[in-house]
């Protein structure tokens, strides 16, 4: 297991490699120029060259390239060109809310899926089944923007229950922090229950039809140790990689829910560093991003060790 | 009353001793049109690095409500009878926020900065021939020629204010940002607890002495009202009106225009005009470096396409908050006229295809920079376009986000190597009613704004604009200046809105209306 993930560290430095070439090229390929926008409105072509000189981004753009991975290799990432302040220190400043709002995403979801999905498996084609799955395709089809601002109108604006927007760090308290987590996890939280629900209701279906599964029942178990320990443990595989996925996608920016309900996290810095084109920013969180997903999906596949006895690396 | 339960049961368990600290605070919390991400207000123009800089720094003039320039850090000033050397002493009690007296070494040095960069400063140090200062209180800045536009030039109030700053940050390289926003305005700049693109925060300078004039936009008394100020980013304007109307926050610069009505029928929220000029007008750039826009007859046809109310209803909607203007200085401003207004008689298609072609078009795509991002100039940009094809002119609408449009528009080739024909964008109302701040009524050919045009006969009423000794003077070149740009087609005016400010009136007191950079000295907590 040790030598596997030892390997598995190692893969990721290509991959890694590639995604910095590939993001650097692409973003100077791409039409924008910070330069003219830090200039503003009123800039000339003078001005607007004299900055762009002043951030060295009219030397040549393999130059460019060597000087950014040198200093990647020293660990750093540079600096935002607008703020001037480091690419680790604006990545780290929203690493918390996005930490945040996964992990209470994924315990709304998770908490409502599973139980969901193993009732509607286990009273397949029936109208509980009809309803979960019913109330799982609404989830999935409802865009969230949607059920977020529905949410703002309710909770916040006519019953005054919870805060419309922003993000309080648990630094300033428990309670605003979790108020503060509520309606967006909720929002995002909806999509991710129906998905992970359907995967789970197929997934029990499967299993429930095992041999095991009927030797279970014949000899008199309680449906609920059947359910809980003989099939959704032996269903867990699917389920995991499923909200494995879901982790990646929303360490990597929920852009929507993070802008409606206005929480600083790296969704919103993603799209906000596009936007300005503040190159330094964008490739440093494509990194983190990649990073990310290659450490959750190593973290999926050795936790498939753990749930299913018979693999093994 | 379930959140009052649990708050209360959580409360219990969890110290709230910095959120207590921090309610004890006065506390405003405003959302402006952007995010602060650049503390340097001479390095861009960018209006929100200005507001951002009129909060920490401070200025030797302000311009009042009737941009008239008043003095700020200023305590006296003489104008020698040729008009070519002022003497300037600055007031007692000036300090930058890290302690140290404001000199004339640190106001010399910023002024140096802000000349090199900003272009009414590097016009103002046209006419200067040296600045010398004589204690540490009071310095002369000697001109060349009797320049009628030193004081308006120092106490202007939109994009990239004259601030000062200590003469170690000013001796940076102007086209470099400055590393440290200390300054020695009526609020300190708190960069540890600053995250761009969520918020910025400033906190009470106790130490700053303001001037006992009554408050009028730039000018008099600049009194730190609150603790904190706290610049929130929503960038959502949905979200950003739930939150005013919910009490969460304070103060909403910007409100969408389709968001007004709501807001005037909320609880406790006010609006209010920004000052006496209009804060928007609205300005379609044409190229003059290609065919067909090259020749005058084909800029002057395009007239014939602009029915302004078209652009207003499209981009306000509420007739209360839009003007018809059909000359390029602010109307409402000092200097309104109504010279060469003749030309936008008006909206006839046909009539200007005819021209088109009699002024050499023969159907080649027209370029335009489609902003798809945009508030105002996305919807702008819209409306022209249908305009130009229900005229029949073949037209290539390039849609990109601003930021393309930003860069593509500082291209000078021709449109079919990556230039462009015309695109649409804005200036703000107080710098579009001086024809020496309104850069984009220049004609300065190659070292003009983006469409380059090119005559210097506009050039020349600019100049004496700027050398006019009386008011009567000054409103005579207006005058003739407008006349000869518009025939010239320097832009197609198509017209000008104000967005109100929202506040929660129950909440907040004495906001100070101004036009172009918000003010938020002087605002207090009820």
């Amino acid at each position: 297991m040790t030598s596997y993930i030892v390997r598995r560290l190692f893969a990721t430095l290509p991959v890694m490699a590639v995604v910095a070439l590939f993001v650097f090229f692409l973003l100077r390929f791409a039409p924008g120029d910070p330069a003219a926008i830090i200039a503003g409105d009123d800039a000339t072509a003078e001005s607007i060259a004299a900055v762009r000189a002043k951030l060295g981004l009219d030397r040549p753009m393999v130059e460019q390239f060597v000087v950014w991975v040198g200093q990647l290799l020293q660990g750093d990432m540079g600096v935002s060109i607008f703020s001037n302040l480091a690419v680790t220190r604006l990545i780290a400043q929203r690493l918390e809310p996005t930490v945040a709002l996964t992990l209470s995403t994924l315990f709304v979801a998770v908490a409502l899926a599973v139980p969901i999905g193993v009732v509607a498996a286990w009273k397949a084609r029936k109208l509980v089944d009809r309803l979960a799955m019913a109330f799982a395709v609404l989830g999935f089809a409802m865009p969230t923007f949607v059920l977020a601002y529905i949410l703002i109108y309710f909770f916040a604006v006519q019953w005054q229950l919870l805060p419309v927007q922003g993000y309080a760090p648990i630094r300033e308290g428990f309670w605003p922090f979790v108020e503060s987590l509520i309606l967006p996890s909720v929002a995002l939280g909806i999509t991710y229950m129906a998905l992970i629900a359907r995967i789970t209701r197929a997934s029990m279906l499967e299993v429930l039809a095992q041999d095991y599964i009927r030797t279970a029942n014949s000899k008199g178990l309680a449906t609920d140790r059947v359910l809980l320990l003989h099939a959704l443990k032996n269903a867990a595989v699917p389920i995991v990689t499923v909200i494995g996925i879901g982790i990646a996608l929303l360490i990597s920016g929920v852009v929507i829910t993070e802008t409606v309900f206005n929480i600083p996290g790296l969704g919103r810095l993603t799209v906000d560093a596009v936007l300005k084109r503040d190159y330094p920013v964008v490739q440093g969180l494509i990194l983190v991003f990649a990073g990310a997903k290659v450490l959750v999906n190593l973290i999926i596949d050795i936790s498939y060790a753990f749930l299913d006895p018979r693999i093994r690396y | 009353m379930f959140r009052r339960v649990l708050a209360g049961a959580l409360a219990l368990a969890v110290p709230f001793v910095a959120a207590d600290v921090q309610a004890q605070e006065k506390v405003l919390k405003a959302v402006m049109h952007a995010d602060v991400r650049v503390i340097d207000p001479v390095w861009t123009t960018q209006t929100i690095a200005n507001i951002h800089g009129a909060l920490i720094y401070d200025t030797l003039f302000g311009n009042d409500g009737n941009q008239k320039p008043q003095p700020q850090m200023v305590g006296k000033y003489e104008i020698s009878p040729d008009r070519l050397t002022y003497t300037f002493t600055l007031r007692d009690g000036l300090k930058f926020h890290d302690g140290s007296p404001v000199t004339t070494k640190d106001v010399i040095a910023s002024l140096k900065r802000w000349g090199a960069k900003d272009g009414v400063g590097q016009r103002l140090m046209g006419f200067v021939t040296k600045m010398e200062p004589v204690d540490d209180k009071t310095f002369t800045m000697v001109l060349r020629e009797p320049y009628g536009m030193v004081l308006e030039s120092l106490g202007k109030s939109q994009s990239s204010i004259a601030a000062i700053m200590r003469e170690k940050d000013a001796l940076t390289d102007p086209q470099q940002q400055v590393k440290e926003a200390v300054g020695s305005g009526p609020y300190m700049f708190a960069k540890d607890q600053w995250v761009p693109g969520s918020k910025a925060v400033y906190l009470k300078n106790k130490d700053y002495v303001p001037r006992t004039e009554a408050p009028s936009s730039f000018a008099g008394a600049k009194i730190p009202g609150v603790d904190r100020i706290e610049l929130v980013w929503i960038s959502d304007p949905q979200t950003t009106m739930s939150a005013l109307i919910n009490g969460e926050i304070d103060f909403y610069e910007q409100p969408t225009n389709d968001f007004l009505p709501m807001l005037e029928k909320a609880r406790g929220v006010k609006l209010m005009k920004t000052g006496k000029i209009d804060s928007t007008q609205g300005m379609i750039r044409l190229n003059h470096l290609h065919p067909p826009f090259d020749n005058v007859k084909a800029r002057q046809a395009m007239y014939y396409l602009i029915n302004q109310e078209d652009f207003l209803r499209t981009i306000v909607g509420n007739p209360k908050y839009y003007r018809v203007c059909k000359g390029l200085l602010t109307c409402g401003g000092p200097y309104e006229n109504d010279g060469g207004s003749y030309l936008m008689k008006e909206y006839n298609p046909k009539k200007a295809l005819q021209l088109l072609k009699e002024a050499g078009y023969k159907g080649e795509p027209i370029t335009v920079l489609s902003a798809t991002d945009h508030a105002t100039i996305t919807p702008a940009t819209q409306v022209l376009v249908q305009a130009m094809r229900e005229a029949g002119i073949n037209v290539d609408a390039q849609s990109m986000d601003w930021g393309s449009v930003v860069t593509r528009r500082a291209k000078k080739d021709p449109p079919a190597q990556g230039g462009w024909n015309i695109f649409v964008t804005t200036s703000g109302g107080v710098g579009s009613s001086n024809p020496v701040l309104h850069t984009w009524i220049g004609a300065a050919c190659e070292k003009g704004l983006f469409g380059w045009p090119c005559d210097p006969e506009v050039e020349k009423l600019r100049n004496a604009f700027g050398m006019a000794a009386t008011e009567e003077e000054r409103q005579k070149i207006a005058k003739e200046l407008q006349t000869r740009a518009m025939e010239q087609v320097v832009f197609l005016p198509f017209g000008q809105w104000d967005t109100p400010i929202a506040f929660r009136g129950d909440k907040i007191d004495n906001v100070v209306p101004n036009t172009g950079l918000a003010v938020l000295w002087g605002i207090t907590k009820k």
